[in-house]
This record gives structure tokens, C-alpha cells and sequence, in this order.
């Protein structure tokens, strides 16, 4: 009996394509428009959050916002991996844009001052030659590690050791190429990395303004920022507006929730549509029973009740809708695969997508079938029969 | 076997009340094929809803098949219709989607009989009215004559207890309505109860026995001599 009314439902619509179609539409729009953008914020955000976590979640940045006399010096940050159990690595950083020159070419890079251990802070590998050492920090040699760009636009080849690159008249020579970063956050291709006392140097400026911690470990993370925060509280007089520590996790935390609430903004924008599109399958359902009240005089008449009349035509709305539905997914498919290749990132449909959007289509089915189908169970066999 | 007592049927029009049935009284004993004949606006119409439990008296009492129809739900109606009555109308009532095996086997469908079965019995009745080559034609690609047998085939399909026909022969040329009655004949001469609505007196003449009907009472009844 179920799948006669199926085939009812099917044969019914086939037999009126063009506007069956165009009520689906609206259900294939809407189901579009949720899967899309919940799947592209998901993508999105599975993408932003992998980066950070790329940077390493046991990173903490460390800003200094003090303007007094007492400032932070480069010693004093190395100092602090030794004070403290739970901290594994330090290093000072300031960067400044500049114009690098090699010949005629010109690349405005980020010009970055820091020590040797930021190679690891920073999760950096090497394409060629290698990074900072110590010695280079200490001397204050003119030597530079840059990023991808860098080389490409000043060099056109990226095997550009032992070259040399001005930066405002100085020349450094190129110890080391960074490998192309997988990072959209801080990224290093556009960076030319130099010792940190040269950019002191350069830049004017001695005091530590921003630098980088990481916990001995995973774990630690926590305890590193307790530490951290005794160890500023101390130097800068308990002045707790003085310096600002960042928490990678803490960031992602914050992330998270922004994208959660995205989320549930478009897909609130987006179901909005599927409504509207719940609202033309009402619309079309009850010209439909209109049209066919002398059909469901003639099946009242040879025994059909209420009930087989009532689900008739909800089964109609529910096949519309959910074949709608079903299309309205492939559709989304295709344009997911479309931005993804374009993107180079992968927005995936989740099965919980999937589900929702055919959760919602049956639920619109339902809902905007339920009072035409009532009206045409309540017509009178007689009154349909009559009409012509 | 029919019998109906004193039934009263009433519309209002506005503020006029029309007495559509006033207190109808008659019999109609199984294996009988009888004509109900009148003017339009007789109640002949109204009588055949009664009689086809499409509609329900307002007063008096109504017995088809030694079962009182008398205070029963629309969905009980339906399930009377289905199992006890077969319907056959003037513009036959096919459903044009769908072909004439489907069309015969819709009410079995309701009756919940399953796929084979179902099919089995519903080429059975086609054959029967002479369609065994025609059963997946669409009504538009069938002559009013053999629509009128499809029609008949899906009354007969269920073995109801009765057919009720309104004016079959209203919609077909002459030779083709001789052909219809001469079914009937053949029925009713097989053990069916036919009951046949018509204002027609040549059509009606063929019948065993003639109700008269004149403003919504049973005139005389009239026997075949």
C-alpha cells in the first residue's frame, strides 16, 4: 500500500514536470544555500584551525605595551627558559617592512629580527643552506634566511645562497631558504629573517617589544603562562597593563566560537529560504488539489477514506520535497567540489549536513503538505464528484 | 437487498429548505435490476447518494445488506462503498493518468489486496467486459463506449453487493448504449443487483422494475409486465 502511494506520488508529479520542478526549486535552492555555506564555513574553519594548530598550540606571544623606563632586553627573555621548568624555548622578535633590492628587482619584504631559536618556535624548515646560529646573533652579521617569494621575485630560482640582498643600503648575504610555509598565519614566504642585534640595529629600537614562548611541552602550556605572568608581573612592577600574553588555544577557543556562530547565522539565513521554498510546495499542492478535486471525488466514491486521501497527497509533498532535497545535495556537491579545487581547500559535506538538510526537507514536506492534504481528506465526495 | 423507510433528505439553499427526499419509502431485493426514473430535481439523485452511502439521510432508515447505514464516520462510509457498492457514472469518472488495468484495480487497491491477486482479478473483470487487448490503455485512447466498460469492470471488480448507475448510457451515442445496457442485462441475468439512475423512459424500460420519483417522493412503483 506504501508503495503504491509512491508510485501515485511519482506518477503524479512526472505527469506535471515542469511544475513540479519549479517547486522543487525552491527546495533545491534552500537545501543549496544550508549545505554550502555551513559546509564552507566548516571548511573554513577546519582549515584556519589546523593552521593554528600547525603554528603549535603550545605557542604563547608575549607583547610588551610598557612606554616606562623599564624595558625588556634581549638577555633578560633568553634568561627566562633557564628560570623556568615549564618553559622550552624563547625568542625575541620585531618586524618591519622594507624594501629589499638584488639588482634592478625590488621586493617589499617583512623584515624580521630574531634568534636562532625561533627556527623551532616558528616550526620553519630549510629548502636550502641554513638558519641562524648563535654566532650570527652575537657578531651581528649581515646575514639573511628569507622565504620563497623573496628569492623568487629578487631571483627568479630559489638556490640563491651565498647571494646577497640591500635592504636600506646594507647588504646581507643569504645563509638560508625557507621552505614554502603550508601556513595562511604568519606566513614566512614573504619574510627575510636577520639576526635580532642587527635589527636593533637597524630599527633603532633596544627594547623587546614581542617575543615567543613555548612550553616544555604540550602539557605545560598552562604553567608556562603562569610563569610567564609571575616572571613580567615582576619586572614590570606588578603592572599588569604593561604586557599581554596571547595563548594559541586561546585563540582557538575564541575561533571556534566566532565560526560556531556563523555557522548557525547562515545556515538561520539559509534555512529562512528553505522555508520559502516549504511555501511553494503549500502553494502548489493546493492548486493541485484544487485541479484534482474530481479525482479525489472518483477515488472517495470507490472507497478511498480520508486517511488514503491524506496521506496521498502528503506523500506527494514529501516526495517532492525530499527528492528536492536529494537533488538539492548533488547540486551542492558539485559546487563544493568546484570551490574546493578552486580554493585549493577542502569543503567537505558532512553526513551531519547531509542529514540536517534531509532532516529539515522532510520536516518542510511535512509541515506545508499538512494542510492542503487535510483539505482535500475533507472534501465532500459528493461536492468533487459534481465538479467539472 | 435494499430498504429504505421514511428517509428524509434536506438541503438548505439560502433560506429556503429543500426537501430533496420527503420521507422516501421502497425495497429492492438482491438479483434485482431496477430503474429509478424522474425529472431532474426529482430526488433521483439525492436517492442515489443515499443508496451510494455518499451521503448520509437525515431522517428515517436506510438498510443495504441487512446493515444499517445509519451514524457511520466518513472513513466507514468510504470502507461500505468500497467493499458493498459499485459505482457507474454518466462521464465514466476513469482517472486519466492512470490506464485501465490501474483504474480497474484502484479499488482493490484501497481494499488492500496485494500486487498479483489484485492484478490477476482486475484483468479478470476486463476481460470480462471484452478489453483483455486494451488494459494498458489511458482512457483518452479509448472510446466512450469501452471507457463506460472500463468503468463498469472497476464496479464489478470488488463482487459488490451492488451497481449503482447514473445515466451510463448519457454520454454514449445510441448503438453504444444498447451495447452498455445489453451488459447490464448480461449481469444482472449472472446474479448482480444493478440499481440504474436515468430520466431516460426507453432506457428505464429495460429494467425489471421502475421507482418513480416526482419532488422527492416515491411515486409508484412500477412492475415490468
Amino acid at each position: 500500500m506504501i508503495f503504491q502511494s509512491f508510485r501515485m506520488a511519482f506518477s503524479s508529479i512526472l505527469s506535471n514536470k515542469m511544475r513540479s520542478f519549479l517547486t522543487m526549486l525552491g527546495i533545491i535552492i534552500g537545501v543549496v544555500a544550508v549545505v554550502v555555506l555551513v559546509s564552507l564555513v566548516n571548511g573554513a574553519t577546519n582549515s584556519v584551525t589546523s593552521q593554528i594548530q600547525g603554528l603549535g598550540s603550545d605557542l604563547l606571544t608575549v607583547n610588551i605595551t610598557s612606554k616606562g623606563s623599564k624595558a625588556l632586553t634581549m638577555g633578560e627573555v633568553e634568561q627566562l627558559a633557564d628560570d623556568y621548568d615549564s618553559i622550552g624555548a624563547t625568542a625575541p622578535s620585531m618586524t618591519q617592512n622594507a624594501a629589499a633590492k638584488h639588482g634592478t628587482n625590488t621586493y617589499s619584504a617583512t623584515i624580521q629580527g630574531t634568534t636562532s631559536s625561533y627556527e623551532t618556535i616558528g616550526g620553519l624548515s630549510l629548502l636550502y643552506g641554513r638558519f641562524l646560529k648563535t654566532p650570527d646573533i652575537g657578531d651581528s652579521t649581515a646575514v639573511a634566511v628569507v622565504g620563497v617569494d623573496v628569492a623568487d621575485e629578487l631571483f627568479g630560482t630559489r638556490q640563491i645562497v651565498g647571494q646577497s640582498i640591500s635592504v636600506s643600503g646594507r647588504s646581507f648575504l643569504v645563509i638560508g631558504v625557507l621552505n614554502e610555509s603550508t601556513s595562511a598565519f604568519g606566513g614566512s614566504d614573504g619574510k627575510m629573517i636577520i639576526p635580532y642585534t642587527l635589527a636593533q640595529r637597524i630599527f633603532k629600537q633596544s627594547d623587546v617589544t614581542s617575543y615567543y614562548v613555548t612550553a616544555r611541552d604540550s602539557n605545560s602550556v598552562d604553567a608556562a603562562q603562569t610563569d610567564l605572568t609571575t616572571a613580567m608581573m615582576r619586572k614590570f612592577n606588578q603592572d599588569a597593563d604593561a604586557f599581554s600574553i596571547t595563548n594559541q588555544a586561546a585563540i582557538l577557543d575564541t575561533m571556534a566560537s566566532v565560526m560556531s556562530t556563523m555557522t548557525l547565522l547562515l545556515g538561520g539565513i539559509a534555512g529562512i529560504s528553505l522555508l520559502v521554498g516549504g511555501i511553494g510546495i503549500m502553494n502548489i499542492m493546493l492548486v493541485s488539489v484544487a485541479e484534482r478535486t474530481r479525482e479525489i471525488g472518483i477515488r472517495k466514491a470507490i472507497g478511498a477514506g480520508r486517511k488514503r486521501i491524506l496521506s496521498q497527497f502528503l506523500i506527494e509533498s514529501l516526495v517532492i520535497s525530499v527528492l528536492g532535497g536529494f537533488i538539492g545535495i548533488l547540486v551542492s556537491w558539485g559546487i563544493l567540489a568546484i570551490v574546493s579545487a578552486i580554493a585549493s581547500m577542502s569543503f567537505a559535506m558532512t553526513g551531519s549536513v547531509i542529514a540536517l538538510a534531509v532532516g529539515f526537507c522532510m520536516f518542510v514536506g511535512v509541515v506545508f503538505g499538512l494542510y492542503p492534504a487535510s483539505k482535500a481528506s475533507k472534501l465532500q465526495p459528493i461536492q468533487a464528484l459534481r465538479m467539472d | 437487498m435494499i430498504r429504505m423507510n421514511n428517509v428524509s433528505k434536506i438541503y438548505r439553499m439560502g433560506e429556503e429548505a429543500v426537501h430533496a427526499l420527503d420521507k422516501a419509502t421502497m425495497e429492492i431485493q438482491d438479483g434485482e435490476f431496477v430503474a429509478i426514473i424522474g425529472p431532474s430535481g426529482s430526488g433521483k439523485s439525492t436517492m442515489m447518494n443515499i443508496i451510494g452511502c455518499l451521503d448520509i439521510a437525515d431522517s428515517g432508515e436506510y438498510v443495504l445488506d441487512g446493515q444499517s447505514i445509519d451514524d457511520y464516520s466518513e472513513e466507514e462510509l468510504a470502507g461500505i462503498r468500497n467493499r458493498k457498492l459499485g459505482f457507474v457514472f454518466q462521464n465514466f469518472n476513469l482517472l486519466s493518468k492512470l490506464s485501465a488495468l490501474e483504474n480497474v484495480e484502484l479499488p482493490l487497491v484501497y481494499q488492500g489486496v496485494h500486487g498479483r491477486e489484485r492484478k490477476k482479478r482486475a484483468v479478470q473483470a476486463l476481460t470480462k467486459m471484452g478489453l483483455a487487448d486494451r488494459i494498458h490503455h489511458k482512457p483518452s485512447e479509448l472510446s466512450g463506449g469501452q471507457q463506460q466498460r472500463v468503468a463498469i469492470a472497476r464496479a464489478l471488480v470488488t463482487n459488490p453487493s451492488l451497481i449503482l448507475a447514473d445515466e451510463p448510457t448519457g454520454n454514449l451515442d445510441q448503438a453504444t448504449g444498447i451495447e452498455i445496457m445489453q451488459l447490464f442485462h448480461d449481469l444482472n441475468s449472472q446474479g448482480n443487483t444493478i440499481v440504474l439512475i436515468t430520466h431516460d423512459a426507453r432506457i428505464a424500460a429495460q429494467a425489471g422494475r421502475r421507482i418513480r420519483m416526482l419532488d422527492g417522493h416515491v411515486m409508484i412503483e412500477e412492475e415490468n409486465t
